[in-house]
């Protein structure tokens, strides 16, 4: 290619990537004589894992590739990776690159840890030598000094991925192509990913990063693409891409409410009739707008709601009785309605929303609605965390 | 043009150091578990040579003396051990060649140079019969390693064929299991040429490795031994089973160049 802008690491000219799938795949000899003799027309099915695909990445930015699962990013990623070849267009890479698609590709629980270091040092390039330079380093930001002379199979699965991360951050390249590894491990791990990150941005390395965390594509990528259905169907700057991404999942811009019950118990004397919830945009408020009706004569019963986020985790709620309000009891057939307003501080995402009621005693449940309605949060401007409260900020000199 | 040399020889030093590293695990790996260990890559084709003895020279009398029995045990199942392991190389690290981009011609030859280490340590004890058995050495011995080269490369070759051809037909690995008990039989091993009608023995010489084991058996052991020279005068008759390695090489290594590409997508 030779006369290219020399700031360019890796182009993307019209790849596209088909994989051929047989219906009955010919594996074996015998089945290739009964492909011959019996029906000629074997059905070919011809499936699209990437359409035109163009991009560049230029050297020293960290580049994000988003898509939901099944787009076609992971298959994008061994064709840069040179693992797959395109079967249409031309991929350029100028430098070495490294892809970091698994952790402990090429580990064999057969042998030593201290074996393994040794040969996945060479499947990274590296020689005896200058792997002896760095054994003890790698051991020991791994923490396995004591365990380097077992066979891997007796690791936990814990061990097995700090000695497999301790000696990918070894990788010598100009280029890196990171899949979703930092999805596996603890936090205590997922941050140690993090902190290499840091530092690979830190010393300027060209990184392809591919995920569906968006709160790591907005806080390491300077730019990205979104894959969809094998075509690019966005690209621009990170923050771009993660609202486009959080888009994908969002059919209204702010809060929708549906009712669909997934889990729903209690004894069936107070009934929920509807729950929505929505963000008031002009107040920026969330309102949680909930009926109930009594089947029966019921005591003093207690309101209440909680709000989960995306991944089930409850962030926040209350309810009647710690809010100190008046206890009311209802009549059979009787209607009440409560409206819960709040600051919304919530983060880009789709939460839930659960409400419940129960009787006096705090223990009996009337109504129990899991996941009675969903909240999806979509903000024009974001920071990458689960809660946006307003916070203001002074600033003083001296 | 510098940046193409430079680039040419990186990538020849990642193919040495991931060759030499794949070769020990290979070869650490061999024997894990067992008790002899090592001893079982000598104890194997000593085992085979005392059935064959026993059996061949000594009940049937099919006129091969024991040295070069051994000897072309020794080359054999040198042979045999590179193309049945070679078969498998490329299907049974499916799992790194989709996930990592190294040249794939270096699994192959990594089960090639780790049987190369048993057949080092097998051309020991050939060395240790030679010295019971009061051979002489020739001049004629300094000859062998070419020979040894000459068996490589068939090898290897045919190694690098059936690898990438048994990513796609897998009934392969039943098919070379027979044809190598019939090439078994079909190579002078356990029976000396003489034995075989001339018009018969023309077309076994041709066999590469027949031509392999009488050579090798001409130069270190037994002068007497008949080679292609004994059956044919005309120079390039003598020189068809050099050729037909010659023309495997070429055909082996362009076959697997060309489906090296789609290995990870087909294994």
């Amino acid at each position: 290619m030779g006369a290219k802008s020399n700031d360019i690491a890796i182009s993307v000219n019209n790849v596209s990537k088909n994989f051929v799938l047989p219906h009955e795949r010919i594996d074996t000899i015998k089945s290739t004589f009964v492909q011959m003799f019996g029906s000629s027309n074997r059905e070919v099915e011809v499936q699209h894992a990437l359409r035109n695909i163009s991009f560049e990445v230029k050297k020293g930015e960290f580049f994000g590739i988003v898509g939901r699962n099944g787009s076609g990013k992971s298959t994008l990623l061994k064709i840069l990776a040179g693992i797959y070849q395109p079967s249409h267009g031309k991929v350029d890479v100028v430098g070495k690159l490294v892809p970091i698609i698994e952790l402990g590709v090429g580990f064999n629980g057969e042998l030593t840890g201290r074996e393994n270091v040794y040969l996945n040092g060479a499947l990274l390039g590296f020689s005896r030598k200058e792997m002896e330079g760095m054994y003890a380093d790698i051991v020991e930001f791994a923490e396995l000094e004591e365990f380097m002379d077992q066979k891997l199979k007796n690791y936990s699965s814990g061990m097995q991925v700090r000695l497999a991360f301790s000696l990918a951050t070894r990788a010598q390249a100009d280029i890196l192509l990171v899949d979703e590894v930092l999805a596996v491990g603890d936090a205590d791990f997922q941050r140690k990913c993090f902190d290499y990150f840091k530092k690979l941005k830190k010393a300027g390395k060209t990184v392809v990063f591919v995920t569906h965390d968006m709160s790591a594509v907005r806080e390491y990528c300077g730019r990205a693409i979104l894959i969809d259905d094998s075509r690019i169907e966005a690209s621009g700057t990170a923050e771009e891409i993660a609202s486009a991404y959080t888009r994908l999942f969002t059919h209204k811009v702010s809060g929708v409410s549906g009712s669909q019950s997934d889990m729903r118990w209690g004894d069936g004397q107070i009934k929920y009739t509807k729950v929505t919830a929505s963000v008031d945009d002009a107040s920026n408020q969330i309102i949680i707008d909930t009926t109930v009706k009594a089947m029966a004569d019921v005591h003093e019963p207690i309101f209440g709601f909680a709000i989960k986020t995306g991944a089930g985790v409850n962030i926040l709620g209350t309810n009647t009785k710690l809010k100190k309000m008046s206890a009311k009891s209802m009549r059979k057939g009787e209607t009440v309605r409560h409206i819960w307003r709040l600051d919304n501080i919530l983060g880009d995402g789709t939460f839930s929303v659960s409400a419940a009621v129960v009787a006096d005693d705090n223990v009996t449940v009337h109504d129990w609605w899991e996941d009675a309605s969903t909240l999806t949060i979509f903000r024009p401007e974001h920071t990458p965390y689960e809660i946006e409260p307003d916070i203001s900020v002074e600033r003083s000199d001296g | 043009m510098k940046q193409f040399f430079s680039n040419l020889a990186n990538r020849y030093r990642y193919s040495l150091i991931l060759l030499r590293q794949l070769v020990i695990t290979d070869f650490k790996l061999r024997y894990q578990g067992s008790v002899l260990g090592y001893v079982w890559s000598l104890l194997k084709p000593l085992a085979l040579f005392s059935i064959l003895y026993v059996v061949f020279v000594r009940f049937l009398r099919f006129g091969v003396k024991p040295v070069p029995l051994f000897l072309g045990i020794v080359l054999w199942t040198y042979f045999a051990e590179v193309t049945m392991q070679g078969i498998n190389s490329i299907v049974g690290r499916g799992d790194l060649l989709r996930k990592l981009n190294f040249p794939r011609y270096v699994i192959v030859l990594s089960t090639a140079f780790s049987a190369l280490i048993n057949l080092f340590l097998n051309m020991i004890v050939v060395g240790v019969f030679m010295v019971f058995t009061h051979t002489a050495l020739r001049t004629e011995a300094l000859l062998l390693p070419i020979l040894i080269v000459e068996l490589f490369v068939l090898a290897v070759s045919l190694a690098f064929y059936l690898s990438a051809l048994f990513v796609r037909f897998r009934d392969l690995s039943h098919i070379w299991e027979l044809v190598l008990q019939a090439a078994f039989y079909a190579t002078p091993i356990m029976y000396s040429l003489n034995y075989v009608p001339a018009k018969y023995a023309k077309f076994l010489i041709l066999n590469p490795l027949a031509q392999i084991i009488q050579d090798s058996r001409y130069v270190l052991l037994d002068p007497s031994s008949q080679t292609i020279t004994s059956f044919y005068s005309n120079p390039a008759i003598r020189l068809v089973p050099i050729g037909l390695v010659a023309t495997f090489a070429v055909i082996s290594v362009m076959y697997f160049r060309r489906r090296s590409r789609f290995f990870a997508e087909e294994v």
